[in-house]
């Protein structure tokens, strides 16, 4: 957040997603689609790019890719067809990609960014396309990792032929941060539409950045295209650290050179890629193993119609259904496990406030610190709403119930236990209260009067001095109303009666 | 299967206590082993036996499988004959270009030398599953890129009818086997004539179906948007009844359709009420004189069985050559990129990096033909050609199919001679890539068009074969089927050459 743009400069971001879809099968063959698994144990002939072989088409990738491209809001023309991206790489069987170039399977869509200052930006999505994955190289020897001074290098396919689909976006961002808040929120937009896992780390959801610097008013400067972000932080911090070194070059009476730039995550720096690598033409042309795809408006009207709630949408509902604060229905609406989660546990409560502000809480706080999902959280939402309860009937302090849910967390006990065999009950015996007032009132007689010529404020002294004979866990509320009635002598020590009404 | 008898065409010999093979059809084979007379490892011995006897002349096998044969016909002798399909131990022989599981697959090129496909094409299954018995792999120009086999990386195939001449191209090795009698059929692929052109050099059937017809699964891609695996028989029956047992849609090619109905048996006898046009621009000029004397003789034979013939101008497919090579070359640059030395076939021993081991073992991989195509398509798809090129191509080919349509308008059938010359002497053309690329003129607009195209056995010329080229509509087969069987009964042409005569001679030199 301290990354400020130098005077003067403007930055031009667009940003290339690739998302892989979690269908059963490959895009093209009848592989299963793994992560994790042992190398080069889910291929066949066709994603080994045997001689011969002919890819077929995944109808369910094709359904998935339009799911996503109806969500943002694109046009889907009646005609799309598959091209071949040509050039020479170990991880690619074939030396060419099934892809999409001209006639791609959406164009024209736009999805609307909601900052963390409130305001909103408006992203074009220039296209969606469909394409297969690649493998995956490992090299073995070599200071880089890289192929480039390797021993050797082994190829696993198993990733080979998995559905991505390509997500091209408008150069609309303008700083770092704004391209992360875009890719936070696609990223929760495709995880509602359940087609994909979207997490960066295993790489179901990869970005990379086109990024230039101007003077504000002027035409676009010379782009470069800066790859190898995988977390949300590193995308960030690669476009901050290539923009300060394009800023820098210009500066310094340098040009920007068109090329591709590495992140290196350990030292944070960007460092351009220059090999014979780069020097691409991939000689596009349509794919003649396949026929061209036609989805009739009836086939895409079904899907547009069996689309999820999408989160601009929940926000909305978020904000009408709980009254809950237009910040707090987009922290949740862009986060699908954690909205699903506080709904559940809203029903179960039926008390949206106190339900919030536990899931944005302690929830949120154990999840962020664990790294983990809403989807993972180990506490079922009617746990959590049981503890509510116990503090809503009175039963436990909200102080306590802090306690309560580390405990549940850590042993997996449900609240009433944690309560009972640790004691933790919040005491609103009326009769042991008032035996501990006498005592405390009996020890500050000082206090006491001054209580009764009219010093208010002398009170929540004698509630803390009661609170600490408790430790902590006496009914606050019913030790205040005991202790103003004592005070003022409507209440003899051992005179329940005229309270009973308070419990 | 009564009615399907060609008895008196194959009258079965005793020739010393074996079978005589060159007087077989596939039909006859299956009559032979439905009727008992000669058991399925008989008849494999017999082909065996003639390929030891001739191949030495011909050359047209890369690889004899004797043992994988002759398992193959056991295990079709031991089921009972009510429980055997009808095609059940009869043998064929496989262009090099398609895949059998177990068996090298090399598309006569040493980038695959080794190379043992892990899966059956959807054609091989299908023959193996019709019982077909599988000799062995034939010869061809190193994958399917050629008009002569003189492009195969292994050996140069030689035309049955003149030991000193060319089969064709690119499936030579499956005409001279067929030709020779080594097999009864055979199967190779068309891309620009590969089918037709060498059957109509080497005097045998060969039919390039419609395209989307047969599956294209397991076929080695040489062109896409172009290839189509066909038939090469003796006679038009056998082409028909090899065509039936392969095609069909096929789920594993998205560009496969299948027949819309079945082809049967070719039995119709006469030509009447049918309209061919003759399509002048593959006439004068064109073809060689000879060739155009036989091919008036099929004119006049297809007049005499009542079909009305008459001259059509068809310009736009004198530009089928200059797209085909452009197309066809463009979709090669790319289907012939996965041979890499990364995962299969030859690697160039040595190499210190990636990119070394990319350059050396395509170098030595490929041939010069290959290369050359390669480095044509790899141009014409490239930034700033494309347009000029692969797109202006694809126009031609746009115009060419127009064409097409309209004529069929017109006609029923569209006949040229098959090839422009008669087979031409080896090592004539290989120093005149055009003048070898000249060879497949009548016969690439109708793979542009994707239309059935076959070449039919029309005579003699110079004592060498001719072919008659007849050209349908898209999935036309069946009728395409029956007038070439007509047409051939009324031809009568010799379709048995007399290779252990040539070779005698040859080796009496």
């Amino acid at each position: 957040m301290t990354f400020e743009l130098l005077e003067g400069w403007e930055a031009v971001i667009g940003l290339e997603i690739h998302v892989q879809l979690k269908t059963r099968t490959k895009m093209f063959c009848g592989c299963e689609v793994t992560f994790g698994e042992p190398p080069n144990t889910h291929v066949c002939p066709v994603c080994l790019g045997h001689p011969g072989v002919l890819p077929v088409i995944n109808q369910k990738a094709v359904e998935y890719a339009a799911r996503i491209a109806l969500a943002l809001g694109c046009r889907i023309p009646s005609r799309t067809i598959f091209h071949r991206k040509n050039y020479f790489y170990p991880d690619l069987p074939k030396a060419y990609q099934i892809s999409q170039y001209d006639l791609p399977l959406g164009v024209d869509g736009r999805l609307e960014v909601e900052l963390d200052d409130g305001s909103t930006v408006t992203v074009g999505i220039v296209r969606v396309h469909m394409e297969e994955d690649a493998g995956k190289l490992v090299h073995a020897g070599g200071a880089s990792g890289r192929i480039d001074g390797a021993d050797y290098s082994l190829v696993d396919f198993n990733r080979g032929g998995t559905p991505l689909v390509e997500i091209v976006t408008a150069p609309d961002l303008r700083t770092p941060e704004q391209a992360r808040t875009f890719l936070t929120q696609l990223r929760s937009l495709v995880e509602q539409l359940g087609v994909s896992d979207v997490n960066m780390e295993e790489g179901s959801l990869r970005c990379d950045a086109n990024v230039s610097v101007r003077r504000p008013g002027e035409p676009l400067g010379t782009k470069t295209e800066l790859k190898n972000m995988n977390s949300f932080r590193f995308l960030q911090r690669g476009l901050e650290a290539e923009i300060e070194r394009q800023i820098l070059a210009l500066e310094a009476g340098e040009q920007v050179v068109q090329e591709t730039v590495h992140f290196d995550p350990v030292t944070g720096s960007v460092f351009p890629l220059r090999s014979k690598e780069e020097a691409h033409d991939y000689r596009y042309f349509p794919e003649p193993d396949l026929v061209p795809i036609e989805l009739s408006a009836e086939y895409l009207e079904t899907i547009r119609k069996n689309l999820p709630e999408l989160p601009q949408a929940r926000k909305q509902r978020l904000m009408e259904q709980y009254g809950l604060s237009r910040k707090e229905a987009a922290t949740l609406a862009f986060n699908k496990s954690l909205a699903d989660y506080f709904e559940s546990l809203a029903g179960v409560t039926g008390d949206p406030r106190v339900s919030v502000n536990w899931v944005l809480g302690d929830v949120s706080a154990y999840l962020n610190a664990n790294n983990l999902s809403a989807a993972d959280f180990p506490l079922s939402p009617e746990s959590v709403a049981e503890l509510i309860e116990l503090v809503r009937s009175g039963r436990i302090s909200g102080k306590i119930a802090k306690e309560v849910f580390e405990e549940m967390l850590s042993s997996g006990k449900r609240a009433c236990l944690i309560v009972e065999q640790k004691g933790l009950k919040q005491i609103s015996d009326v009769g042991a209260l008032v035996e501990i007032i006498t005592k405390v009132v009996a020890a500050h007689p000082g206090p006491a009067e001054e209580f009764r010529q009219g010093r208010e404020k002398v009170l929540s002294f004698f509630v803390g001095q009661v609170m600490k004979e408790t430790k902590g866990q006496a009914n606050p509320q019913l030790v205040n109303q005991l202790l103003r009635q004592y005070l003022s002598g409507q209440l003899k020590g051992n005179g329940p009666g005229e309270v009973e009404n308070l419990g | 299967m009564t009615g399907l008898t060609e008895s008196a065409d194959c009258a079965v010999q005793q020739n010393q206590g074996g079978l005589d093979v060159t007087k077989l059809t596939a039909f006859a084979c299956r009559e032979l082993l439905a009727s008992g007379e000669v058991s399925a490892v008989e008849l494999t011995r017999a082909y065996l036996a003639r390929i030891a006897a001739v191949e030495g002349a011909v050359q047209a096998f890369l690889l004899v499988d004797e043992a994988g044969a002759l398992a193959a016909a056991q295990a079709v002798d031991a089921k009972p004959r009510q429980e055997r399909g009808p095609w059940e131990g009869v043998p064929i022989a496989l262009k090099d270009i398609l895949c059998v599981k177990g068996v090298e697959t090399t598309c006569a090129s040493r980038i695959l030398k080794g190379y043992v496909p892990p899966y059956d094409a959807t054609v091989v299954a299908r023959l193996r599953q019709a019982g077909l018995i599988f000799l062995g792999k034939l010869n061809m120009d190193e994958f399917a890129m050629g008009s002569s086999t003189e492009n195969s990386a292994f050996k140069v195939t030689r035309n049955p009818w003149d030991l000193e001449r060319v089969p064709g191209g690119s499936s030579g090795g499956s005409a001279a086997c067929v030709a020779a009698s080594e097999a009864p059929w055979a199967l190779g692929s068309d891309t620009g004539g590969s089918i037709r052109q060498p059957a109509s050099l080497c005097g045998v059937v060969g039919l390039k179906p419609t395209y989307g017809a047969v599956s294209r699964y397991g076929l080695v891609a040489f062109a896409s948007s172009l290839d189509q695996i066909g038939p090469l028989a003796r006679t038009v029956r056998d082409a028909a009844a090899l065509l039936e047992l392969i095609a069909g849609r096929d789920p594993r090619d998205s560009t496969s359709v299948g027949l819309p109905e079945p082809v049967g048996l070719p039995e119709r006898e006469d030509l009447k009420g049918l309209k061919f046009g003759i399509i002048k621009e593959f006439g004068e000029g064109v073809c060689q004189s000879e060739v155009l004397e036989v091919f008036g003789r099929a004119v006049a034979a297809i007049e005499h069985l009542g079909g009305n013939c008459e001259e059509v101008s068809m310009p736009s497919l004198e530009r089928g050559l200059a797209a085909y090579y452009i197309i066809a070359p463009s979709e090669a640059s790319s289907n012939l990129a996965r041979f890499d030395g990364v995962r299969y076939g030859y690697r160039a021993p040595g190499c210190q990096d990636l990119y070394e081991m990319y350059v050396r073992t395509r170098s030595e991989g490929f041939g010069p033909e290959v290369k050359r195509r390669i480095m044509i398509g790899t141009y014409a798809l490239s930034a700033g050609y494309y347009d000029a090129y692969y797109a202006q191509a694809q126009r031609t080919r746009t115009l060419i199919i127009r064409e097409f349509a309209e004529a069929f308008g017109r006609y029923d059938f569209l006949i040229s001679p098959t090839s422009p010359t008669v087979a031409f002497r080896i090592g004539e053309r290989v120093a005149d890539p055009l003048a070898m690329y000249h060879s497949d003129l009548c016969t690439i607009p109708v793979n542009l068009a994707g239309l059935p195209g076959l070449s039919l056995p029309a005579g003699f010329a110079q004592g060498l074969p001719v072919g008659l080229q007849i050209i349908g509509p898209h999935f036309s087969e069946r009728r395409l089927l029956n007038a070439a069987y007509a047409i051939e009964q009324a031809l009568a042409v010799e379709v048995a050459a007399p290779v252990e005569r040539l070779a005698a001679e040859e080796a009496n030199l």
